[in-house]
């Protein structure tokens, strides 16, 4: 997949959380949690999502990646296909 | 599947608090618990940071770490009890150079993170009344408490300020400060550095005389049908936060203590700050959100031994280490300093405390409390077996009991004021307490009768259905009203359909919990629409991102359903209980007072 792929399928799952989300506002790599006001739950459903749009597996390991749209969309591009 | 009950090791590494339930029972009063705290000195009074924080100065701990703050990007600061001495004292000041005194309230919309702390306790050294607010609440829920629990003062971050209060400032005449924390504070009129305030004033500060029923915590819960409710707690509800929190919490002396509520809702206040400084521990502080790893390593490198959180984050991490599975993730951390772990906020699901026993070695102990009894009253022990899926037994000094309901689901009072406790074992009821501990709320600000109407023959009534075993062991069934219980946290029904109703689009709303296997509930509305607005998935999204922008993440509905023809009383109120059971499947009941045909 590639990253603007990836990007896309981020950003549509963010949007299924936060409908009304400003991408033009949010840097690639600002944390969209803070700034899109994602609580615990929301994150969680970001990455399940995430891992089904893209067919791939999102850990906890995974987290620390799954912060910025920037570091989210590389992560999806190296593991979906 | 009946779950079997968890016995206890008969020689447990650290003696609990509570040995012999019945004796602690029989032996326990009130008036001999105060005896516990000081007071301050030279008879005036009892006052809750006191006991917290200068109490352990006065008596040479001063030198002792209160806080252990894990920044969000886990760098760690500590702050001692004579330093949190000192920043209170000089928050007390502060506040008095503003002219803000007794019981003038001050708000926080504050994360974790150690100013919270020097706000809180601050401002009840100056005799001021704490209120609260949750960081995840949207502009209107924040807006509404400021407006109901007339605050004089927010203490706040630039970043909360600009979302949430800035753009509502106007309708807030009584609002006269606002102090920033952290850094920001310069670019935005209207508001004082809290930090060039606290750098201006001495550190010393004398607690003037507070008598033990000054109010010292206003804590907003939701009702089922209308505005937010502000509990009023007194200054000796500190005796029921110490008390409760060696029996329920087991805190001895030493140990590292983990409370990961927000600061916003009452368990982040009783038991986030207060309780565990009583008892003069290491209150481990984490700024950051929730994230297994992060939440494994804190509990191995603060060494944490009590840990105390929430069945949605346990639930959270049973996901990701399930119980039938390799364990991989806790495994890599070293648990061993761990005793203790207890849960509140929403019924524990067994499976949760089979998990903590077997993935973490340690079972967890579910307890029961709410906003308006300030501290925990029904709790699994330390040195008790557990019977999971129960919320336990009363603490000793609290008397229990399950009452008769009557057709509205709330318990049946005669016409001469009378209610029934139902005696028999294993009968459904509401949970009800007889009032007279330290901590029960005294109050609802401004709201006499509401107040009244929590109380009936001689007892608390708590909302809560129950049902109590042969052994004593009660056991939640859910709410007898249409409060909603998501994620720990208690939304009223009422304040979601009040916002959904402000859209153009919508006619009318019902809002109810439907159950999740992570969050226990979250938020559903049912909305019809005007005419001329179309249903399906672009209103949906708009309403949804409506409703989360007013109300935060929280308390907003996260899904929507059209129904142009909601179930309505005759009245016209929209009736939840049947949305309810039309969402689970379940029978409708009666419903005689149904507008047309249903």
């Amino acid at each position: 997949m590639t990253y603007e792929q990836a990007l896309d399928l981020v950003k549509t799952s963010l949007t299924r959380i936060v409908p009304d989300a400003d991408f033009t506002a949010l840097g690639p790599t600002d944390k969209f949690r803070d700034r899109l006001e994602l609580d615990s739950l929301d994150f969680l459903q970001f990455v399940e999502t995430l891992a089904e749009l893209g067919g791939c597996r999102l850990d906890e390991d995974d987290y620390p990646r799954l912060v910025t749209l920037d570091g989210s969309a590389r992560l999806v591009a190296e593991r979906a296909v | 599947m009946p779950w079997e009950t968890i016995v206890k090791d008969t020689a447990p590494r650290v003696p609990p608090n509570l040995a012999d339930y019945g004796r602690e029972q029989r032996w326990f009063a009130w008036s001999n618990a105060r005896g516990q705290l000081l007071g301050l000195p030279g008879g005036r009074g009892l006052n809750i940071a006191y006991e917290a924080v200068d109490r352990h100065v006065d008596h040479g701990h001063g030198a002792a770490v209160a806080l252990r703050c894990v920044g969000r990007d886990e760098r760690v600061t500590s702050v001692t009890y004579a330093d949190l001495a000192r920043r209170t004292a000089r928050f007390a000041n502060v506040l008095r150079a503003l002219g803000v005194g007794r019981g003038d309230r001050v708000f926080t919309l504050l994360g974790r993170g150690p100013e919270l702390f020097t706000v809180v306790l601050g401002t009840l050294k100056n005799t001021s009344v704490l209120c609260p607010l949750f960081p995840a609440f949207g502009p209107d829920p924040v807006r509404q408490r400021l407006r109901l629990g007339d605050a004089r003062v927010l203490v706040t971050t630039a970043e909360l300020y600009r979302r949430k209060v800035a753009p509502h400032r106007a309708e807030l005449p009584g609002l006269e400060h606002v102090l920033v924390v952290r850094e920001g504070a310069a670019d935005l009129p209207g508001t004082h550095d809290c930090a060039a305030l606290l750098a201006e004033v001495s550190d010393e500060f004398t607690i003037p005389p507070t008598s033990p029923e000054d109010m010292a915590l206003l804590h907003f819960t939701s009702g089922t049908t209308a505005t937010p409710k502000g509990a009023v707690h007194v200054h000796e509800a500190v005796v029921a936060h110490h008390v409760s929190a060696a029996y329920a919490l087991d805190l001895h002396p030493g140990d590292v203590f983990w409370c990961t509520a927000d600061p916003g809702w009452v368990t982040g206040m009783s038991y986030g700050i207060i309780a565990p400084l009583t008892h003069g521990l290491t209150v481990v502080v984490d700024e950051g959100d929730y994230d297994a790893r992060r939440w494994y390593r804190i509990l191995a490198e603060q060494r944490v031994t009590v840990w105390y959180t929430a069945p949605t984050a346990l639930r959270m991490l049973m996901r990701t280490t399930p119980r039938r599975g390799t364990h991989d993730l806790p495994r890599q951390y070293d648990l061993s300093a761990l005793r203790f772990i207890a849960s509140v906020g929403e019924p524990l699901n067994p499976e949760a405390v089979v998990w903590g026993q077997e993935v973490l070695g340690l079972p967890v102990h579910d307890n029961w409390w709410q906003t308006e009894t300030g501290a925990i009253m029904i709790a699994n022990f330390a040195a008790c077996e557990i019977r999971p899926g129960s919320m336990g037994r009363p603490l000793p000094g609290v008397t229990a009991a399950v009452l008769e309901r009557g057709e509205d689901g709330r318990a049946k009072v005669t016409s001469d004021g009378h209610v029934h406790v139902l005696e028999e074992p294993d009968t459904e009821g509401e949970l009800a307490l007889r009032p007279g501990w330290p901590s029960m709320f005294r109050g609802y600000l401004h709201d006499k009768a509401r107040y009244a109407e929590a109380f009936a023959g001689g007892w608390y009534l708590t909302g809560d259905v129950v049902r109590r075993d042969a052994d004593g062991w009660y056991w939640f069934l859910g709410r007898a009203d249409d409060v909603i219980k998501s994620a720990g946290h208690l939304v009223g029904p009422f304040e979601v359909e009040s916002a959904l109703m402000e859209h153009p689009a919508v006619a009318e709303a019902g809002v109810i919990g439907k159950p999740d296997p992570v969050a226990g509930t979250i938020i559903k509305a049912f909305v019809s629409l005007h005419p001329g607005h179309e249903p399906g998935p672009v209103l949906k999204r708009e309403l949804i991102a409506f409703a989360r922008r007013r109300l935060g993440p929280a308390v907003a509905p996260r899904e929507i359903t059209f129904d142009q023809h909601l179930p309505k009383t005759r009245s016209g109120k929209v009736m939840r209980r049947l949305l309810r059971a039309r969402e689970l499947g379940l029978p409708e009941g009666d419903t005689s007072t149904l507008e047309g045909p249903a």
